[in-house]
């Protein structure tokens, strides 16, 4: 091809569908990328194997991308399984007292009017406006035990309980409690918007025919809006559980040391140990926890709209 | 108003404008004095009506004339701000929609998406006092009633837009309800579709010997399928009555002007003898004979109308009572029908239809462009009109 006839052939090449083709493919080039090649460095490494150099580990030895010591130690350690098991036990009772504390917002957010629902949702996503690290901060300040919320709940408490049960403060700060606590609070907008976005797609003439047909107001809820709002729930839940169980900042904060989250451990093993392949090997059995129950849920959703017939359906 | 005499037609499906034998003369519904108001807005204005068992009632009227409102205070979504609904003697006015014996067919159907066929259509039998064996007979019952027994385990989203409609007709009509609310039931559908349905609607509610009450904006829907019907306008009633009456004998501008078409003319009453009356119409170039309405004197100004088939035409004078000359203007032919548009010579222009009986070349038609003609009409096919 002589270079003349070049740019005019490209330029219909891209006319055509050229630019179509690029546009699609802008977002897997990314992931490539950004995300998979990275995460290929990652599963590399944890099968490499540490050693006191910088970068701290190799793939010498006789087996190369063979060691499978550091997957190996994910199971005879004890601090790694208890790690998973706090993180994901965190994460999952966050997700449902997010669930409980979202759903009905969101559910409120649609039946509002119009005006209201666009200040509520404002309302909703204004504390992205300021510092995550801010709002840790904040909710430590809160928790402390002489902060005026603590004093607060203490009076509370021992108004209610005998007084030899009284307290002089709440011991919040450095529990569990203050893990879910804060982690409820910072992902909550994260169930709210997809469960709200959900919610409001739906025909409300669906609620009037469930009515109309004798349902009262909550076998409504439960018959159409519940089942037709799942997968509103599946995708804040989602939202909500995958960044909390591998959340780094609030155990470290507020949690308590004697409880390993499996972020921390990720971090103490990268920062600390400067163990770079253990603390790939833990990244990456992480992320198969996570990933396999949301790949089977894709295949589940992908199935389940599937239409059968041809030439049904409008 | 005349009554339409029972003897009139034996079914409702053969004579859809008759009414059923099975109709009482006590009234079933009785909307007393009902007036909905959304804040400044009156949907509904102090409307009452009383509707017969067995009829196929409608509520017809354009958009934003409350006769959606009015469905659906029959439904319960909506309380009245005045006045009380009974159905069958029995006070509606302050129970919940799932309490009422009332179902409500959608104009969106309102299928549930995430349950099959046989599922919506037995979705309302769950309240029923009946056994798992009764509502699964019920369920094939309604979806032989609608001819939709192969489809029960399909999903909404897999059927097509009439069967969506029918699965909506049968959901609404398997609990039995003592009345059957349709909200623009044809509208989804496409015209041909929505023929062949409307006979299928009247069949159907012929064999359950439901109450149907109709809200619907298409007048040749409610001229076909109604026993009765009442025009609305702005929240109010304008006029009720059965097809016949309502086109033939409008009470009103508004019912004569939004029932077919209709050339409307500005007059004044010369004389009344008997029951004819004469009266002057400069826009037609003469007195018009017309049959009197009660209550006129000498010098009243009034409406005439008169609708395009009511109006003949031909070349040459006929000795009908009323005949004016004019030129034809313009001229649709429409197969069965042409309309023609005739200049008058006030510079007026009125519409004429008349059918094509007789299968003729285009050379020897009544009447071509710019042809003069005789229009005539019969003095009973004029209407008067006080407002």
């Amino acid at each position: 091809m002589t270079r003349a006839a070049f740019f005019p052939r490209l330029r219909h090449w891209f006319n055509r569908r050229g630019w179509i083709k690029i546009t699609i493919a802008t977002p897997y080039v990314w992931l490539a990328l950004f995300f998979l090649l990275p995460f290929a460095i990652v599963i590399a490494m944890s099968f490499a194997t540490r050693t006191p150099t910088a970068p701290p580990f190799s793939f010498g030895g006789e087996h190369p991308l063979m060691n499978t010591a550091h997957f190996a130690r994910l199971f005879s350690d004890d601090l790694y399984i208890r790690a998973y098991l706090n993180s994901i036990g965190n994460a999952t009772v966050a997700t449902l007292l997010c669930l409980l504390i979202g759903y009905p917002m969101a559910l409120g957010l649609t039946r509002v009017s119009r005006s209201w629902r666009n200040v509520l949702l404002m309302l909703v996503i204004l504390p992205f406006w300021t510092s995550f690290l801010l709002r840790v901060y904040a909710w430590m300040g809160l928790m402390g035990t002489n902060s005026w919320f603590n004093k607060l709940l203490t009076e509370a408490y021992n108004f209610v309980m005998p007084a030899d049960m009284a307290l002089r403060y709440i011991p919040m700060m450095n529990t569990g409690f203050a893990v879910v606590l804060v982690t409820v609070y910072s992902y909550l907008p994260f169930m709210i918007l997809p469960l709200y976005a959900n919610l409001e797609k739906l025909d409300l003439s669906l609620n009037e025919a469930a009515m109309d047909l004798g349902s009262r107001p909550f076998q409504v809820f439960r018959d159409v809006t519940l089942p037709l709002s799942v997968p509103g729930i599946i995708a804040g839940s989602l939202l909500v559980f995958i960044p909390a169980s591998g959340e780094l900042i609030i155990p470290s904060l507020v949690g308590s040391s004697s409880r390993p989250m499996i972020g921390r451990v990720i971090s103490d093993e990268f920062a600390s140990a400067r163990d770079w392949p253990m603390a790939s090997a833990v990244a990456v059995a992480l992320l198969l926890l996570l990933v396999g129950p949301l790949m089977a849920y894709s295949y589940y959703e992908g199935k389940s709209h599937e239409k059968p017939t041809a030439g049904g359906g409008n | 108003m005349p009554e339409p005499s029972p003897a009139a037609g034996a079914t409702v499906a053969q004579f859809p404008r008759g009414v059923a034998p099975a109709v009482k003369e006590t009234p079933f519904i009785r909307i007393d004095g009902v007036t909905k108001r959304f804040g400044s807005f009156t949907a509904v204005s102090s409307v009452s009506l009383e509707i017969r068992k067995g009829e196929i009632f409608s509520l017809l009227g354009g958009s934003g004339c409350g006769k959606t409102t009015l469905l659906r205070m029959l439904a319960g979504f909506e309380d009245p701000t005045e006045g009380r609904i009974f159905i069958d003697g029995q006070d509606m006015t302050d129970l919940p929609p799932y309490e009422r014996p009332v179902n409500m067919m959608f104009q969106s159907y309102a299928l549930f998406p995430h349950m099959t066929v046989e599922r919506n259509v037995a979705y309302g039998l769950k309240h029923a006092d009946m056994t798992a064996s009764q509502r699964a007979d019920r369920v094939r019952e309604m979806l032989a009633l609608v001819q939709l027994s192969d489809l029960g385990q399909r999903k909404p989203h897999q059927i097509s837009g009439g069967q969506r409609q029918r699965v909506a007709l049968a959901r609404a009509l398997a609990k039995q309800p003592k009345v059957l609310l349709l909200d623009e039931p044809l509208a989804a559908l496409d015209k041909k579709l929505r023929e062949a349905t409307q006979f299928e609607l009247m069949d159907i509610q012929d064999r359950t010997g439901t109450t149907f009450i109709v809200v619907t904006h298409d007048q040749e829907e409610a001229m076909t399928l109604s026993s009765r019907l009442a025009v609305m306008d702005k929240g109010r009633i304008m006029q009720i009555g059965n097809a016949t009456e309502v086109y033939e004998y409008p009470n009103s501008k508004f019912v004569a002007g939004f029932i077919g078409s209709i050339n409307f003319f500005d007059a004044t009453v010369r004389d009344i003898k008997g029951d004819m009356a004469r009266v002057d119409v400069p826009e037609l170039g003469g007195p018009v004979d017309a049959r009197a309405i009660p209550g006129l004197v000498p010098g009243q100004p009034i409406t005439l109308a008169i609708r395009p088939e009511k109006l003949s035409l031909s070349r040459t004078r006929t000795d009908a009572a009323n005949a004016f000359p004019g030129t034809v203007r313009e001229l649709a032919y429409f197969g069965k029908d042409s309309l023609y548009r005739i200049l008058m010579p006030s510079g007026r222009i009125l519409s004429v239809n008349s059918v094509n009986a007789r299968r003729v070349g285009e050379n020897e038609r009544v009447a071509d462009w710019e042809d003069a003609v005789w229009l005539s009409f019969d003095p009973a096919a004029a209407i008067l009109l006080k407002d």
